[in-house]
Protein backbone atom coordinates (compact mmCIF):
# COMPACT_ATOMS: atom_id res chain seq x y z
CA UNK A 1 0.00 0.00 0.00
CA UNK A 2 1.67 3.76 -0.94
CA UNK A 3 0.27 6.09 1.84
CA UNK A 4 0.40 9.39 0.64
CA UNK A 5 -0.07 13.02 2.03
CA UNK A 6 -0.81 16.19 0.53
CA UNK A 7 -1.12 19.44 2.01
CA UNK A 8 -2.42 22.40 0.21
CA UNK A 9 -4.58 25.72 1.29
CA UNK A 10 -8.22 25.89 1.05
CA UNK A 11 -9.28 26.99 -2.65
CA UNK A 12 -6.54 24.59 -4.46
CA UNK A 13 -8.72 21.67 -5.01
CA UNK A 14 -6.34 19.88 -2.91
CA UNK A 15 -9.78 17.65 -2.14
CA UNK A 16 -11.07 17.69 -5.60
CA UNK A 17 -7.75 16.51 -7.36
CA UNK A 18 -7.14 13.49 -4.51
CA UNK A 19 -11.03 12.53 -5.41
CA UNK A 20 -10.27 12.22 -8.91
CA UNK A 21 -6.68 10.03 -8.30
CA UNK A 22 -9.40 7.54 -6.16
CA UNK A 23 -11.82 7.54 -9.00
CA UNK A 24 -9.01 6.67 -11.94
CA UNK A 25 -7.42 4.35 -9.57
CA UNK A 26 -10.73 2.42 -9.19
CA UNK A 27 -11.96 2.84 -12.40
CA UNK A 28 -8.94 0.87 -13.59
CA UNK A 29 -9.74 -1.74 -11.07
CA UNK A 30 -7.65 -0.64 -7.98
CA UNK A 31 -8.09 0.29 -4.87
CA UNK A 32 -7.79 3.90 -3.21
CA UNK A 33 -9.37 5.77 -0.96
CA UNK A 34 -9.16 9.72 0.36
CA UNK A 35 -9.54 11.09 3.30
CA UNK A 36 -9.60 15.01 3.58
CA UNK A 37 -8.74 17.03 6.97
CA UNK A 38 -10.60 20.47 6.94
CA UNK A 39 -9.06 23.18 9.65
CA UNK A 40 -11.83 26.28 9.72
CA UNK A 41 -14.16 26.21 6.32
CA UNK A 42 -12.24 29.60 4.51
CA UNK A 43 -10.04 29.96 1.30
CA UNK A 44 -6.17 30.55 2.26
CA UNK A 45 -6.27 27.90 5.66
CA UNK A 46 -3.95 24.89 5.37
CA UNK A 47 -5.64 21.77 4.29
CA UNK A 48 -4.58 17.96 4.68
CA UNK A 49 -5.59 15.49 3.01
CA UNK A 50 -4.64 11.59 3.30
CA UNK A 51 -4.52 9.43 -0.02
CA UNK A 52 -3.80 5.52 0.03
CA UNK A 53 -3.42 3.44 -3.31
CA UNK A 54 -3.85 -0.59 -3.23
CA UNK A 55 -4.17 -3.48 -4.41
CA UNK A 56 -6.62 -5.14 -2.37
CA UNK A 57 -9.60 -3.10 -0.34
CA UNK A 58 -7.72 -0.66 2.31
CA UNK A 59 -9.18 -1.40 6.32
CA UNK A 60 -7.76 1.55 7.63
CA UNK A 61 -10.25 4.93 8.09
CA UNK A 62 -7.09 7.18 9.90
CA UNK A 63 -4.70 9.85 8.68
CA UNK A 64 -1.36 9.23 7.04
CA UNK A 65 1.41 9.74 9.75
CA UNK A 66 4.21 8.10 7.71
CA UNK A 67 3.75 9.12 3.77
CA UNK A 68 6.01 7.33 1.23
CA UNK A 69 4.99 10.19 -1.39
CA UNK A 70 3.99 14.01 0.33
CA UNK A 71 2.27 16.62 -2.16
CA UNK A 72 2.82 19.87 -1.48
CA UNK A 73 0.41 22.29 -3.26
CA UNK A 74 1.65 25.93 -1.94
CA UNK A 75 5.26 26.24 -1.19
CA UNK A 76 4.27 29.09 1.78
CA UNK A 77 3.38 25.61 3.47
CA UNK A 78 6.89 24.14 3.64
CA UNK A 79 8.01 25.69 7.08
CA UNK A 80 4.75 24.33 8.57
CA UNK A 81 5.97 21.35 11.15
CA UNK A 82 3.15 19.32 10.10
CA UNK A 83 4.54 19.27 6.08
CA UNK A 84 7.62 17.10 6.23
CA UNK A 85 6.43 14.95 9.70
CA UNK A 86 6.73 11.54 9.75
CA UNK A 87 8.33 11.52 6.33
CA UNK A 88 10.13 7.59 5.64
CA UNK A 89 13.47 7.77 4.37
CA UNK A 90 13.23 7.91 1.15
CA UNK A 91 10.07 9.80 0.39
CA UNK A 92 9.21 11.04 -2.99
CA UNK A 93 8.40 14.71 -2.43
CA UNK A 94 6.68 16.82 -5.16
CA UNK A 95 6.41 20.53 -4.82
CA UNK A 96 4.41 23.00 -6.70
CA UNK A 97 6.80 26.03 -6.90
CA UNK A 98 8.50 28.56 -9.41
CA UNK A 99 12.01 28.53 -6.86
CA UNK A 100 15.09 26.41 -6.87
CA UNK A 101 15.75 23.02 -4.56
CA UNK A 102 18.67 24.82 -2.57
CA UNK A 103 15.68 27.21 -1.74
CA UNK A 104 13.11 24.76 -0.47
CA UNK A 105 14.60 23.26 2.92
CA UNK A 106 13.52 19.83 2.10
CA UNK A 107 15.11 17.23 4.70
CA UNK A 108 17.81 15.39 3.83
CA UNK A 109 16.31 11.91 4.23
CA UNK A 110 13.59 12.81 1.14
CA UNK A 111 14.32 10.44 -1.97
CA UNK A 112 13.39 11.82 -5.20
CA UNK A 113 12.48 15.58 -5.23
CA UNK A 114 10.48 17.01 -7.87
CA UNK A 115 9.65 20.54 -8.57
CA UNK A 116 6.48 21.63 -10.80
CA UNK A 117 5.25 25.10 -11.23
CA UNK A 118 1.89 24.37 -11.34
CA UNK A 119 0.77 27.68 -10.36
CA UNK A 120 2.60 29.23 -13.33
CA UNK A 121 0.98 25.91 -15.73
CA UNK A 122 -2.35 26.81 -14.07
CA UNK A 123 -2.52 30.83 -14.71
CA UNK A 124 -1.61 30.25 -18.53
CA UNK A 125 -3.37 27.07 -19.43
CA UNK A 126 -6.72 28.09 -17.30
CA UNK A 127 -6.59 31.23 -16.79
CA UNK A 128 -5.90 31.24 -13.22
CA UNK A 129 -4.16 29.58 -10.02
CA UNK A 130 -5.82 26.71 -9.53
CA UNK A 131 -2.64 24.20 -8.77
CA UNK A 132 -4.78 21.13 -8.71
CA UNK A 133 -4.57 19.23 -12.18
CA UNK A 134 -1.15 20.45 -12.87
CA UNK A 135 -0.14 18.32 -9.52
CA UNK A 136 -2.10 15.69 -10.98
CA UNK A 137 -0.03 15.40 -13.91
CA UNK A 138 3.26 16.00 -11.99
CA UNK A 139 1.93 13.15 -9.60
CA UNK A 140 1.09 10.56 -12.48
CA UNK A 141 4.50 11.10 -14.48
CA UNK A 142 7.09 11.28 -11.01
CA UNK A 143 5.13 8.32 -9.27
CA UNK A 144 3.80 6.26 -11.65
CA UNK A 145 0.92 4.82 -9.92
CA UNK A 146 -2.08 6.09 -11.71
CA UNK A 147 -2.82 4.77 -15.30
CA UNK A 148 -2.20 8.06 -17.53
CA UNK A 149 -5.23 7.86 -20.05
CA UNK A 150 -7.94 7.05 -17.03
CA UNK A 151 -6.42 10.16 -14.65
CA UNK A 152 -6.80 12.49 -17.64
CA UNK A 153 -10.43 10.90 -18.86
CA UNK A 154 -11.15 11.38 -15.10
CA UNK A 155 -9.66 15.11 -14.71
CA UNK A 156 -12.01 15.81 -18.17
CA UNK A 157 -15.13 14.26 -17.18
CA UNK A 158 -14.53 15.94 -13.61
CA UNK A 159 -13.39 19.71 -15.04
CA UNK A 160 -12.96 20.29 -18.61
CA UNK A 161 -10.21 20.02 -21.63
CA UNK A 162 -8.09 22.93 -20.04
CA UNK A 163 -7.68 21.02 -17.27
CA UNK A 164 -6.35 17.90 -18.64
CA UNK A 165 -3.86 19.98 -20.68
CA UNK A 166 -2.95 21.83 -17.53
CA UNK A 167 -1.87 18.51 -16.46
CA UNK A 168 -0.45 17.39 -19.70
CA UNK A 169 1.90 20.48 -19.45
CA UNK A 170 3.18 19.45 -15.68
CA UNK A 171 3.39 16.26 -16.74
CA UNK A 172 5.83 17.29 -19.81
CA UNK A 173 7.61 20.11 -17.50
CA UNK A 174 8.59 18.71 -14.39
CA UNK A 175 12.03 18.07 -12.98
CA UNK A 176 13.30 16.09 -11.05
CA UNK A 177 16.18 17.65 -8.99
CA UNK A 178 17.07 15.54 -6.64
CA UNK A 179 17.03 11.29 -7.85
CA UNK A 180 16.25 8.63 -4.90
CA UNK A 181 19.59 7.88 -3.00
CA UNK A 182 21.45 11.02 -4.29
CA UNK B 1 -28.79 5.46 -13.94
CA UNK B 2 -29.63 2.68 -11.85
CA UNK B 3 -30.35 -0.22 -14.34
CA UNK B 4 -27.09 -1.69 -14.26
CA UNK B 5 -24.91 -2.39 -11.38
CA UNK B 6 -22.08 -0.66 -11.17
CA UNK B 7 -18.23 0.47 -9.24
CA UNK B 8 -17.57 3.29 -8.54
CA UNK B 9 -15.30 6.06 -6.15
CA UNK B 10 -18.10 7.38 -3.78
CA UNK B 11 -18.08 9.64 -0.66
CA UNK B 12 -20.13 8.42 2.68
CA UNK B 13 -22.47 10.92 1.95
CA UNK B 14 -22.81 9.43 -1.81
CA UNK B 15 -23.09 5.99 -0.75
CA UNK B 16 -26.18 6.97 2.15
CA UNK B 17 -27.66 8.78 -0.87
CA UNK B 18 -27.46 6.34 -3.56
CA UNK B 19 -28.52 3.77 -0.84
CA UNK B 20 -31.52 6.16 -0.28
CA UNK B 21 -32.60 6.39 -4.15
CA UNK B 22 -32.30 2.63 -4.59
CA UNK B 23 -34.79 2.39 -2.12
CA UNK B 24 -37.46 4.24 -4.23
CA UNK B 25 -37.96 6.92 -0.96
CA UNK B 26 -41.61 8.30 -1.92
CA UNK B 27 -40.44 11.40 0.35
CA UNK B 28 -37.19 13.24 1.02
CA UNK B 29 -37.09 16.12 3.73
CA UNK B 30 -33.28 18.20 3.17
CA UNK B 31 -32.23 20.94 5.47
CA UNK B 32 -28.33 20.90 4.83
CA UNK B 33 -25.94 20.66 7.99
CA UNK B 34 -22.11 20.20 8.12
CA UNK B 35 -21.14 17.05 7.32
CA UNK B 36 -24.38 15.81 6.40
CA UNK B 37 -24.92 18.02 3.71
CA UNK B 38 -23.78 16.63 0.09
CA UNK B 39 -26.28 13.73 0.71
CA UNK B 40 -29.21 15.49 0.95
CA UNK B 41 -27.83 17.69 -2.18
CA UNK B 42 -26.74 14.95 -4.01
CA UNK B 43 -30.66 13.18 -3.85
CA UNK B 44 -31.89 17.25 -4.58
CA UNK B 45 -29.74 16.39 -8.08
CA UNK B 46 -30.84 13.05 -8.37
CA UNK B 47 -34.91 14.49 -8.02
CA UNK B 48 -34.25 17.70 -9.84
CA UNK B 49 -32.23 15.64 -13.04
CA UNK B 50 -35.45 13.42 -13.08
CA UNK B 51 -33.30 9.99 -11.87
CA UNK B 52 -35.62 9.31 -9.37
CA UNK B 53 -39.22 9.94 -8.23
CA UNK B 54 -39.44 11.08 -5.19
CA UNK B 55 -41.15 14.09 -3.60
CA UNK B 56 -38.02 16.47 -2.51
CA UNK B 57 -39.27 19.05 0.57
CA UNK B 58 -36.49 21.80 1.04
CA UNK B 59 -37.30 22.58 4.83
CA UNK B 60 -36.26 25.27 7.16
CA UNK B 61 -35.04 23.39 9.71
CA UNK B 62 -34.20 20.33 11.02
CA UNK B 63 -37.55 20.45 13.29
CA UNK B 64 -39.39 20.27 10.03
CA UNK B 65 -37.47 17.96 8.07
CA UNK B 66 -38.63 15.22 10.95
CA UNK B 67 -41.94 16.58 10.96
CA UNK B 68 -42.55 16.85 7.23
CA UNK B 69 -40.72 12.72 7.28
CA UNK B 70 -43.35 11.98 10.06
CA UNK B 71 -46.24 13.27 7.97
CA UNK B 72 -45.48 11.38 4.96
CA UNK B 73 -44.75 8.28 6.46
CA UNK B 74 -48.09 8.42 8.55
CA UNK B 75 -49.69 8.94 5.46
CA UNK B 76 -48.20 5.34 4.13
CA UNK B 77 -44.95 6.54 2.47
CA UNK B 78 -41.35 5.75 2.59
CA UNK B 79 -39.15 8.10 3.54
CA UNK B 80 -35.63 9.62 4.12
CA UNK B 81 -33.72 12.32 5.61
CA UNK B 82 -30.37 12.95 6.87
CA UNK B 83 -28.31 15.08 9.31
CA UNK B 84 -25.88 15.52 12.55
CA UNK B 85 -25.15 17.17 15.56
CA UNK B 86 -26.87 20.59 16.51
CA UNK B 87 -29.41 19.47 13.60
CA UNK B 88 -30.57 16.84 15.46
CA UNK B 89 -30.81 18.33 18.62
CA UNK B 90 -33.38 20.41 16.99
CA UNK B 91 -35.35 17.83 16.04
CA UNK B 92 -35.80 15.73 18.99
CA UNK B 93 -39.39 16.24 19.96
CA UNK B 94 -40.85 15.28 16.64
CA UNK B 95 -37.71 12.56 16.75
CA UNK B 96 -38.65 11.27 19.70
CA UNK B 97 -42.34 11.42 18.22
CA UNK B 98 -41.34 9.32 15.05
CA UNK B 99 -40.14 6.46 17.21
CA UNK B 100 -43.22 6.31 19.85
CA UNK B 101 -46.22 6.18 17.05
CA UNK B 102 -43.75 3.70 15.34
CA UNK B 103 -43.15 5.33 11.98
CA UNK B 104 -40.64 3.34 10.14
CA UNK B 105 -37.86 5.58 8.09
CA UNK B 106 -34.21 5.54 7.64
CA UNK B 107 -32.06 8.41 8.74
CA UNK B 108 -28.30 8.67 7.75
CA UNK B 109 -26.84 10.15 10.62
CA UNK B 110 -23.05 11.52 9.66
CA UNK B 111 -21.87 11.80 13.33
CA UNK B 112 -20.62 14.57 14.90
CA UNK B 113 -19.20 16.13 17.94
CA UNK B 114 -22.20 18.09 20.28
CA UNK B 115 -20.96 21.93 20.76
CA UNK B 116 -20.25 23.21 22.84
CA UNK B 117 -17.17 24.23 22.17
CA UNK B 118 -17.58 24.90 18.68
CA UNK B 119 -17.06 21.97 16.26
CA UNK B 120 -17.86 20.37 13.25
CA UNK B 121 -16.07 17.59 13.27
CA UNK B 122 -16.32 14.12 13.96
CA UNK B 123 -17.56 12.11 17.09
CA UNK B 124 -20.44 10.08 18.26
CA UNK B 125 -22.08 12.37 20.98
CA UNK B 126 -24.66 13.08 18.90
CA UNK B 127 -26.31 9.30 17.84
CA UNK B 128 -25.07 8.33 21.52
CA UNK B 129 -27.38 11.45 23.49
CA UNK B 130 -30.27 9.45 21.61
CA UNK B 131 -29.62 5.82 22.09
CA UNK B 132 -33.10 6.00 24.24
CA UNK B 133 -35.19 7.95 21.79
CA UNK B 134 -36.35 4.62 20.88
CA UNK B 135 -34.93 4.09 17.13
CA UNK B 136 -32.84 1.61 16.18
CA UNK B 137 -29.08 2.75 15.52
CA UNK B 138 -26.35 0.95 13.11
CA UNK B 139 -23.55 1.99 13.20
CA UNK B 140 -20.92 0.98 10.17
CA UNK B 141 -17.41 0.87 9.35
CA UNK B 142 -16.87 2.03 5.69
CA UNK B 143 -19.23 2.94 2.82
CA UNK B 144 -20.00 0.34 0.83
CA UNK B 145 -21.67 -0.70 4.56
CA UNK B 146 -23.54 2.89 4.52
CA UNK B 147 -25.00 2.11 1.35
CA UNK B 148 -26.02 -1.61 1.96
CA UNK B 149 -27.36 -0.55 5.45
CA UNK B 150 -29.59 2.09 4.04
CA UNK B 151 -31.39 -0.59 1.90
CA UNK B 152 -31.12 -2.91 4.69
CA UNK B 153 -32.89 -0.66 7.16
CA UNK B 154 -36.00 0.00 4.90
CA UNK B 155 -36.12 -3.75 5.60
CA UNK B 156 -36.00 -3.71 8.96
CA UNK B 157 -38.10 -0.91 9.97
CA UNK B 158 -40.78 -1.73 7.32
CA UNK B 159 -41.16 -5.39 9.22
CA UNK B 160 -44.70 -5.38 10.46
CA UNK B 161 -43.30 -7.25 13.72
CA UNK B 162 -40.91 -4.41 14.44
CA UNK B 163 -42.16 -0.76 12.83
CA UNK B 164 -39.71 1.37 13.67
CA UNK B 165 -37.48 3.66 12.38
CA UNK B 166 -33.58 3.52 12.10
CA UNK B 167 -30.25 5.86 12.28
CA UNK B 168 -27.82 4.73 9.73
CA UNK B 169 -24.81 6.09 11.78
CA UNK B 170 -21.46 6.96 9.80
CA UNK B 171 -18.86 8.84 10.63
CA UNK B 172 -18.70 12.40 10.09
CA UNK B 173 -15.30 13.24 7.76
CA UNK B 174 -14.41 10.18 8.48
CA UNK B 175 -16.71 8.07 6.49
CA UNK B 176 -18.70 11.44 5.40
CA UNK B 177 -15.77 13.00 3.23
CA UNK B 178 -13.89 9.52 2.62
CA UNK B 179 -13.59 8.63 -0.99
CA UNK B 180 -13.94 4.76 -1.68
CA UNK B 181 -14.95 1.90 -4.23
CA UNK B 182 -18.11 0.84 -3.40
CA UNK B 183 -20.33 -1.62 -5.55
CA UNK B 184 -24.11 0.07 -6.50
CA UNK B 185 -26.08 -2.46 -7.33
CA UNK B 186 -28.97 -2.43 -10.01
CA UNK B 187 -31.97 -0.93 -8.75
CA UNK B 188 -33.88 -3.95 -10.28
CA UNK B 189 -31.73 -6.45 -7.43
CA UNK B 190 -32.76 -3.89 -4.72
CA UNK B 191 -36.96 -4.20 -5.89
CA UNK B 192 -36.12 -8.06 -5.23
CA UNK B 193 -34.76 -7.46 -2.32
CA UNK B 194 -37.23 -4.62 -0.51
CA UNK B 195 -40.72 -4.84 -1.57
CA UNK B 196 -42.73 -1.61 -1.86
CA UNK B 197 -43.41 -0.44 2.01
CA UNK B 198 -47.26 -1.84 2.92
CA UNK B 199 -48.33 0.72 6.34
CA UNK B 200 -50.23 -0.98 8.81
CA UNK B 201 -52.19 2.83 9.08
CA UNK B 202 -52.86 5.28 6.91
CA UNK B 203 -53.69 8.71 7.75
CA UNK B 204 -56.36 9.48 4.99
CA UNK B 205 -58.24 12.85 4.83
CA UNK B 206 -61.08 11.10 3.07
CA UNK B 207 -61.25 8.71 6.09
CA UNK B 208 -60.21 10.97 9.09
CA UNK B 209 -58.62 9.40 12.27
CA UNK B 210 -57.85 10.96 15.55
CA UNK B 211 -53.67 10.14 15.73
CA UNK B 212 -51.86 10.17 19.18
CA UNK B 213 -54.67 11.17 21.78
CA UNK B 214 -54.08 11.43 25.17
CA UNK B 215 -53.69 7.88 26.86
CA UNK B 216 -53.42 7.42 30.54
CA UNK B 217 -50.98 5.74 32.24
CA UNK B 218 -52.21 1.77 32.58
CA UNK B 219 -52.53 1.88 28.60
CA UNK B 220 -49.44 4.21 28.13
CA UNK B 221 -47.16 1.23 29.55
CA UNK B 222 -48.65 -1.16 27.27
CA UNK B 223 -47.27 1.49 24.30
CA UNK B 224 -43.85 1.08 25.88
CA UNK B 225 -43.90 -2.65 26.27
CA UNK B 226 -44.51 -2.90 22.72
CA UNK B 227 -42.36 -0.34 21.67
CA UNK B 228 -39.22 -2.74 23.75
CA UNK B 229 -41.03 -5.94 22.12
CA UNK B 230 -40.38 -4.77 18.72
CA UNK B 231 -37.08 -4.03 19.99
CA UNK B 232 -36.53 -7.50 20.54
CA UNK B 233 -37.79 -8.55 17.42
CA UNK B 234 -35.99 -7.01 15.53
CA UNK B 235 -32.77 -7.96 16.99
CA UNK B 236 -33.61 -11.06 15.45
CA UNK B 237 -34.72 -9.91 12.39
CA UNK B 238 -31.61 -8.01 11.67
CA UNK B 239 -29.84 -10.79 11.74
CA UNK B 240 -32.29 -12.72 9.24
CA UNK B 241 -32.63 -9.90 6.74
CA UNK B 242 -28.42 -9.40 7.03
CA UNK B 243 -28.44 -13.47 5.92
CA UNK B 244 -30.58 -12.67 2.92
CA UNK B 245 -28.65 -9.46 1.85
CA UNK B 246 -25.86 -12.08 1.87
CA UNK B 247 -27.48 -14.25 -0.31
CA UNK B 248 -28.36 -11.51 -3.42
CA UNK B 249 -25.61 -9.79 -2.96
CA UNK B 250 -23.01 -11.51 -1.44
CA UNK B 251 -21.99 -9.38 1.20
CA UNK B 252 -22.89 -10.18 4.83
CA UNK B 253 -21.69 -7.63 7.34
CA UNK B 254 -22.59 -9.87 11.02
CA UNK B 255 -25.52 -8.70 12.30
CA UNK B 256 -25.57 -7.65 15.19
CA UNK B 257 -21.99 -7.99 16.03
CA UNK B 258 -19.18 -8.86 14.07
CA UNK B 259 -16.52 -11.10 15.55
CA UNK B 260 -13.05 -10.85 13.88
CA UNK B 261 -10.24 -13.05 14.96
CA UNK B 262 -11.96 -13.85 18.23
CA UNK B 263 -12.20 -17.87 18.16
CA UNK B 264 -9.07 -18.11 20.03
CA UNK B 265 -8.70 -14.58 21.51
CA UNK B 266 -7.56 -14.37 25.03
CA UNK B 267 -8.37 -10.41 24.59
CA UNK B 268 -11.10 -8.47 22.99
CA UNK B 269 -11.66 -5.46 21.98
CA UNK B 270 -14.82 -3.48 21.13
CA UNK B 271 -15.10 -0.98 18.51
CA UNK B 272 -18.14 1.15 17.14
CA UNK B 273 -17.72 3.12 13.71
CA UNK B 274 -15.31 3.75 11.18
CA UNK B 275 -12.45 2.90 14.46
CA UNK B 276 -13.04 -0.95 13.26
CA UNK B 277 -11.45 -0.97 9.95
CA UNK B 278 -8.34 0.59 12.02
CA UNK B 279 -8.51 -1.84 14.63
CA UNK B 280 -8.70 -4.72 12.30
CA UNK B 281 -5.30 -3.74 10.89
CA UNK B 282 -4.31 -2.34 14.77
CA UNK B 283 -5.13 -6.27 15.43
CA UNK B 284 -3.47 -8.01 13.03
CA UNK B 285 -0.53 -6.19 13.94
CA UNK B 286 -0.71 -7.69 17.30
CA UNK B 287 -1.22 -11.02 16.29
CA UNK B 288 2.31 -11.08 14.44
CA UNK B 289 3.62 -9.54 18.26
CA UNK B 290 1.87 -12.88 19.63
CA UNK B 291 -0.74 -11.23 21.13
CA UNK B 292 -3.93 -12.87 21.15
CA UNK B 293 -6.23 -10.57 20.42
CA UNK B 294 -9.52 -10.72 18.74
CA UNK B 295 -12.32 -7.46 17.78
CA UNK B 296 -15.57 -7.21 18.18
CA UNK B 297 -17.23 -4.60 15.58
CA UNK B 298 -20.21 -3.29 17.57
CA UNK B 299 -22.68 -2.64 14.87
CA UNK B 300 -26.12 -2.05 16.69
CA UNK B 301 -26.40 0.27 19.41
CA UNK B 302 -30.27 -0.31 19.52
CA UNK B 303 -31.54 -2.89 20.00
CA UNK B 304 -28.34 -3.76 21.80
CA UNK B 305 -27.12 -6.86 21.36
CA UNK B 306 -26.82 -7.93 25.21
CA UNK B 307 -26.44 -11.34 25.11
CA UNK B 308 -23.78 -11.45 21.97
CA UNK B 309 -21.73 -9.17 23.66
CA UNK B 310 -22.15 -11.05 26.99
CA UNK B 311 -20.63 -14.42 24.80
CA UNK B 312 -18.09 -12.47 23.12
CA UNK B 313 -16.26 -11.13 26.22
CA UNK B 314 -17.03 -14.47 28.33
CA UNK B 315 -13.69 -16.37 29.16
CA UNK B 316 -11.49 -13.18 27.85
CA UNK B 317 -8.41 -12.14 29.70
CA UNK B 318 -9.32 -8.94 29.78
CA UNK B 319 -11.44 -6.53 27.40
CA UNK B 320 -11.54 -2.62 26.15
CA UNK B 321 -13.90 -0.23 24.65
CA UNK B 322 -13.19 2.10 22.48
CA UNK B 323 -15.38 5.46 22.13
CA UNK B 324 -15.83 8.39 19.94
CA UNK B 325 -18.32 10.18 22.58
CA UNK B 326 -18.67 10.03 26.00
CA UNK B 327 -21.14 8.83 28.91
CA UNK B 328 -21.04 12.53 31.29
CA UNK B 329 -21.50 11.45 34.79
CA UNK B 330 -20.79 7.75 34.66
CA UNK B 331 -17.63 9.22 33.11
CA UNK B 332 -16.64 6.31 30.46
CA UNK B 333 -17.35 6.30 26.79
CA UNK B 334 -21.31 4.82 26.63
CA UNK B 335 -19.90 1.56 24.64
CA UNK B 336 -18.34 0.39 27.47
CA UNK B 337 -20.50 1.54 30.15
CA UNK B 338 -23.38 -0.79 27.75
CA UNK B 339 -20.39 -3.66 27.41
CA UNK B 340 -20.09 -3.34 30.54
CA UNK B 341 -23.47 -4.09 31.65
CA UNK B 342 -24.30 -6.73 29.16
CA UNK B 343 -21.24 -8.82 30.18
CA UNK B 344 -22.01 -8.62 34.40
CA UNK B 345 -18.44 -8.11 34.79
CA UNK B 346 -17.58 -11.49 33.65
CA UNK B 347 -14.27 -9.96 32.49
CA UNK B 348 -12.42 -7.31 33.43
CA UNK B 349 -12.63 -4.51 31.05
CA UNK B 350 -11.73 -1.22 30.73
CA UNK B 351 -13.42 2.30 28.92
CA UNK B 352 -10.60 3.76 26.07
CA UNK B 353 -12.04 7.55 24.62
CA UNK B 354 -10.18 8.91 21.50
CA UNK B 355 -11.36 10.61 18.70
CA UNK B 356 -13.83 13.35 19.57
CA UNK B 357 -14.05 17.05 18.22
CA UNK B 358 -12.84 15.43 14.87
CA UNK B 359 -9.80 13.96 16.23
CA UNK B 360 -7.92 11.22 14.89
CA UNK B 361 -7.61 7.93 16.27
CA UNK B 362 -4.33 6.24 14.58
CA UNK B 363 -3.19 2.71 14.33
CA UNK B 364 -0.61 3.54 17.14
CA UNK B 365 -3.87 4.95 18.93
CA UNK B 366 -5.68 1.45 18.78
CA UNK B 367 -2.14 -0.69 19.66
CA UNK B 368 -1.73 1.24 22.75
CA UNK B 369 -5.26 0.27 23.40
CA UNK B 370 -4.55 -3.62 22.76
CA UNK B 371 -0.96 -3.01 24.83
CA UNK B 372 -3.21 -1.86 27.58
CA UNK B 373 -5.64 -5.28 27.56
CA UNK B 374 -2.99 -7.22 27.54
CA UNK B 375 -1.16 -5.29 30.78
CA UNK B 376 -4.63 -5.42 32.37
CA UNK B 377 -5.16 -9.23 32.46
CA UNK B 378 -5.91 -10.21 36.12
CA UNK B 379 -6.71 -6.79 37.63
CA UNK B 380 -10.16 -6.05 38.51
CA UNK B 381 -11.86 -2.98 39.96
CA UNK B 382 -12.63 0.20 37.74
CA UNK B 383 -9.95 1.39 36.11
CA UNK B 384 -9.27 5.16 34.95
CA UNK B 385 -10.32 5.58 31.16
CA UNK B 386 -7.56 5.16 29.40
CA UNK B 387 -7.42 8.43 26.57
CA UNK B 388 -6.44 8.51 23.14
CA UNK B 389 -4.72 11.94 23.44
CA UNK B 390 -2.01 13.94 21.37
CA UNK B 391 -0.68 16.96 22.11
CA UNK B 392 -1.92 20.44 20.80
Amino acid sequence: MKEIRMHGRGGQGVVKSAQIVVKAVVNSGGFAHFIPFFGVERKGSPVFGFLRIDERGIRQKCQVYEPEILLIYDDTLLDMPQTYAGMLDGCTVIINTSRRLDELAVPGRAGAVALVDASGISRAVIGRNIPNTAMLGAFAKVCGLVDWPALKNEIEASFDARNSASAREAWDSVQIVKQKGA
Amino acid sequence: MFSKAQVKAVSGNTAAALGAALSRPDLIAAYPITPQSSCVEYLADLVNNGLIEANMVQVESEHSAMSVVQGAAAAGGRTFTATSAQGLALMYEPYFRMSTLRLPTVMGLATRDMMSPGTVWSGQQDAMSVRDAGWMQVHVENNQEILDMVIQGYRLAEDHDVLLPINVCYDGFFLSHLTERVEIPAIAEVDAFLPAYKPVAVLDPKKPVALDPMTPGPLFIKYRKSHLEAMRVALDKLEAIDAEFAGKFGRQWGGAIECYRCADAEYALLTIGSITGTARVAVDKARERGLKVGLVKVRYMRPFPVDKIAAALAGKKAWAAIDRSVCYGWNTGPLYMEAKAAACGAAPGFSAIGGLGGADVSLEDVAKVIDALAAFAGQSGRPPVLWLEKSC
